[in-house]
Parts: structure tokens; C-alpha cells; sequence
């Protein structure tokens, strides 16, 4: 089994999470960007931090076989910081960058007129550099933020399959599926999807185009919910090539369309043996 | 057998008569785009530099060796990219540290490697020490290359290199060993055999070569050395571990 997670915050995970990931299948990654947990308070940290993403964490993932991928973005909490102004005139030089394949994450947290700003920026941004986009859609009010997406994504111009629209419930599915952008679901404990509930959302909507992934950041998360998912869909009756579609074409599909993506096989080890803390 | 590194700098001309080899009709008329883009605005070479990759690509450039010191094709890219600006000195050393600065992994391992073939004086060897500050075996070996080799200090020189050790880099990637090889390195790769011995573990060849053939303090070898050392004395560990 081939797995693609599509949204991964591996800078928070450890070397065991990467190992595990690669025994269950995982081959290849997209990391988009994300807050710390409490507030960056300088461009310099934004810097450090992205140049980690296009740096150390793919070197990283390379020494457990794993090919990895990074969105560059403004996030929507950190839109609303005036001390996190100036990170937009960062980001083309970032979006420049080979393995930088998405714009992300994107989206609204609180849908304030900062986060209003910074989301069209960005989408103007993926437009002008021919790379799609990860949304993210907030957990407090979601359907008023998802149906505010959906509007701005239209605004924007940019072809709905090129935006994914992740962290969807059963109550905002139908809305992104209808729009033509790519309807995204996150198994994460409590705020987001169970696979229970996953493969109800499959049933209703089939494997045609939908992306899962596990959204494992530093919280209580787990990476290898993709490949839970996959499990749980054979055990419920859909085929290997069912499988392959929702856990690997279907996120490779929507990240390939800005043509940086790199699966070239990588072996495990590669680039000398994985160095410890000094 | 003497201590082999990589004693060789690379020169602009090796790369062009290379790297058409690897490169599609596109791929060339690409590159012959952004050398003369280069030519007239310096600056283009960070957008390219940022392209080399995906417009070029990144297999080897050939040859042998291990793929932690072995050029590739963007590596060679870079390279051509930074020396058709024409510039020289203070002037191409601050550009090749703006692409390394802004660089992904393979963009800073390009500027390192590029710095052996390029006339940028002395002015950019910060940039090796920088690169020995990274955990990246890319970015440390294309740090010990003919252009670091020359101008790191010696303590970072040898750290360096004991970095090798530690992070499994072969000693082929290290230029300059038979030139700066000392006795306070050969005592640190001793101190690092004894301590691998003691806690059981395996000892890289690459070790014991440096431990064999870096000069002796004056006086002659520490009598504590895992080299002459007594093999019935005790070591911390009661488990030895063969060579």
C-alpha cells in the first residue's frame, strides 16, 4: 500500500512517527505551513521556519524514505498579528522553491478583515505562481466560515480544483463538493473526523475525489490516520484500487497540478545515516 | 596508505564539457537562457538558481562516489549560473551568499560546491562555516570541499571532520587531510575511538585511518591511545568490539 498524507505538521513529530509512517506505507508528505502554538513575534522566526520546511525537515524525512513537500503561507491565526505583517512579501521567494508545491494553509480562524486580507492575498499569489492551494477551514463556526471560503475562493479566480478545502464535517462537505474544489478531511481526535465517520462520508460521496489526511501537529494526533483509513475501507468492502485512489491519486492529482512534485522514490538512509542531537 | 580526500576543485570548464551529457535539448536551451540572463543581470541567478531542480535536473553528474559528495546536475547548473555574471571578488562572493542564504538544501549545497570553481577570493568562507553548523551530511560535505578546506579555521576544520565521523560522511569528501591533518586531530579521532570501544560500539574505518596517519604530537603518541593501548587493560565497558 502506497499512502501520500497530504497534510502533515512533521517539524512536531519524532523520528519514531517517521519510522512508523514508513513501515505503514507512507512514501510522500505535503507540510503546509502552520502556527507554533503560541505567537511567532518576528519575520525572522517566519524565515527560520520556512527555511526549515525547504531544508532540514525534507532532509529529515529523507532518512526514513519519505518524500517531503511543503505549502508556504500566511496562517490564519497568525493573519491577525500586526508583528506578523511583512510575512506576505516573504513568500515568493519561498513559492519559488522546488519542493514548495501548494500555498498553505490558508483560510479563516476567526473570518476577521485581517484574515479576509491575507486569504486573498495568498489566492492571488497561487494564482500569479501556478500553484494550487490548501485551505484551511476554521474549527469554531465552520459552515460560516466554509460558505465565506467558497465565496472567496470565486472572487479569486482561481479554478476550484486547484483549492482543497480541508478539516470538513458531514454538515460542510456537500457545500465543497458542489463548488468544484477538493473536498479535504482530517482524522484527528475530537475537533475533526473519526474513521467512522470517514468511511460514511466515502459512502456518500465516493472515493472520486476525496483527500484524507491526518493533520498530526503537537497535539494529541496521530500520523498514521491515513493508513487507519485505508484499513478500515478494505475491511468495509472497497477495492485495493479504491484504496489507492483516496490514500495516493487523489492527493497527488491536486498537488501535481503545479508541477513541482517529486515522487521519485527515496531510500530510506539516503545521504548517510540519520544524526542524533549534536 | 596516505589519507584520500577530495583534493580536487572542480573548474567551470570540467562542468561545461559534463553537463551537456545530462541535459535535454530543452534543458540546455533552458540553461543557455538563464547563463545569459545571468550575464546581464547578475540578480536573475537567484529566480534561477531556485528553477535549476525541476528545469535541469538533479541525478548525478557522473562519476563515482558516494551520493553525500558526488555533484549533480543542478549542483553544476548553479555553478554555470554564477560564474556567466562576470563578476569577481567581494562583488560574486555576496551574491553566491544571497543564494545560499536564500536557498533551499540543494540550492545552498550548489553555492558550496560552486565556490571551488569560482573567482570569489576569500570572502566566502563564512559560508562553510555556517554549512558545518547544519546537520544536513549534504550540506557538511560540500562544507569540507577544496574552497572550506583551505579557508576554515582550524578548530572548525577539525570539528568538521569529526563531524564526518559522527554523521557517517566518508572521508573522501574531505579536502585538504594531507595538508591540515594534525596532531590535536589525530588525538580527537583517538579519543573518539576509545570512547566507540568503551560503549561497545563499531569504530568507521575512516577512524583508524585518521587516527594511523595524522601526524604524532611531538613526543610520540599518547600512551593512552586506543592504538597502542594495552588490549588486557581495562576500558570503561567490559564489552570490545573488533575493528
Amino acid at each position: 500500500m502506497r499512502i501520500f498524507d497530504p497534510h502533515i505538521h512533521l517539524t512536531s513529530r519524532t523520528t519514531d512517527d517517521y519510522r512508523a509512517m514508513r513501515a505503514a506505507g507512507v512514501r510522500a508528505v505535503v507540510e503546509p505551513s502552520s502556527w507554533l502554538g503560541q505567537p511567532r513575534t518576528s519575520l525572522g522566526s517566519f524565515v527560520d521556519y520556512f527555511d526549515s520546511l525547504i531544508g532540514w525537515e525534507p532532509f529529515r524525512a529523507e532518512q526514513f524514505g519519505i518524500r517531503h513537500h511543503c505549502a508556504v503561507a500566511l496562517n490564519p491565526k497568525e493573519a491577525n498579528d500586526p508583528r506578523c505583517s511583512g510575512v506576505l512579501e516573504l513568500l515568493p521567494r519561498y513559492l519559488a522553491k522546488d519542493s514548495v508545491v501548494a500555498v498553505g494553509e490558508v483560510g479563516y480562524d476567526q473570518v476577521t478583515e485581517s484574515e479576509d486580507a491575507a486569504f486573498a492575498a495568498q489566492l492571488a499569489l497561487a494564482v500569479e505562481s501556478g500553484l494550487p492551494v490548501l485551505v484551511h477551514t476554521p474549527h469554531r463556526d465552520k459552515a460560516a466560515g466554509v460558505r465565506r471560503t467558497l465565496a472567496v475562493v470565486r472572487e479569486s479566480g482561481i479554478p476550484p480544483e486547484r483549492v482543497l478545502v480541508d478539516h470538513l464535517t458531514e454538515a460542510t462537505a456537500a457545500e465543497v463538493v458542489e463548488s468544484g474544489c477538493r473536498p479535504g478531511f482530517s482524522v484527528y481526535p475530537d475537533t475533526r473526523m473519526d474513521v467512522g465517520r470517514m468511511l460514511e462520508i466515502l459512502r456518500r460521496y465516493g472515493p472520486g475525489r476525496v483527500v484524507v489526511n491526518s493533520a498530526a501537529d503537537w497535539g494529541i494526533s496521530d500520523p498514521l490516520a491515513v493508513r487507519r483509513v485505508a484499513e478500515a475501507m478494505l475491511e468495509a468492502g472497497y477495492s485495493e484500487d479504491d484504496v489507492d485512489r483516496v490514500v495516493w491519486r487523489n492527493p497527488v492529482e491536486f498537488f501535481a497540478a503545479g508541477g513541482r512534485l517529486d515522487l521519485a522514490p527515496v531510500s530510506a538512509g539516503a545521504g548517510a545515516t540519520a544524526p542524533g542531537g549534536s | 596508505m596516505r589519507m584520500v580526500g577530495n583534493t580536487e576543485s572542480v573548474r567551470v570548464v570540467d562542468l561545461c564539457r559534463v553537463l551537456p551529457r545530462h541535459l535535454s535539448a530543452a534543458q540546455a536551451d533552458w540553461l543557455t537562457e538563464a547563463r545569459a540572463e545571468a550575464a546581464a543581470e547578475p540578480a536573475t541567478v537567484k529566480a534561477n538558481s531556485a528553477q535549476a531542480g525541476r528545469r535541469c535536473g538533479r541525478g548525478p553528474l557522473g562519476g563515482e562516489g558516494s551520493p553525500v559528495v558526488a555533484w549533480t546536475v543542478d549542483d553544476a547548473v548553479r555553478a554555470l549560473l554564477l560564474a556567466a555574471t562576470r563578476l569577481a571578488g567581494p562583488a560574486l562572493a555576496a551574491l553566491a551568499a544571497t543564494v545560499y542564504q536564500e536557498g533551499d538544501a540543494a540550492e545552498r549545497r550548489g553555492v558550496l560546491r560552486a565556490l571551488g570553481a569560482l573567482p570569489v577570493g576569500d570572502a566566502a568562507g563564512h559560508l562553510n562555516a555556517d554549512a558545518l553548523r547544519t546537520r544536513d551530511t549534504r550540506l557538511v560535505a560540500a562544507a569540507l570541499g577544496p574552497y572550506g578546506a583551505r579557508r576554515l579555521a582550524p578548530p572548525a576544520y577539525r570539528h568538521g571532520v569529526l563531524g564526518c565521523l559522527h554523521l557517517g560522511i566518508p572521508l573522501t569528501a574531505v579536502a585538504g587531510l594531507d595538508l591540515r591533518a594534525d596532531p590535536e586531530l589525530g588525538r580527537m579521532a583517538r579519543d573518539f575511538v576509545d570512547e566507540r570501544l568503551c560503549a561497545g560500539h563499531p569504530v568507521p574505518g575512516d577512524a583508524w585511518i585518521l587516527v594511523r596517519d595524522c601526524p604524532s604530537p611531538p613526543g610520540g603518541a599518547d600512551p593512552r591511545s586506543p592504538a597502542v593501548r594495552n588490549p588486557e587493560e581495562p576500558c570503561a565497558s567490559s564489552t570490545r568490539t573488533s575493528i
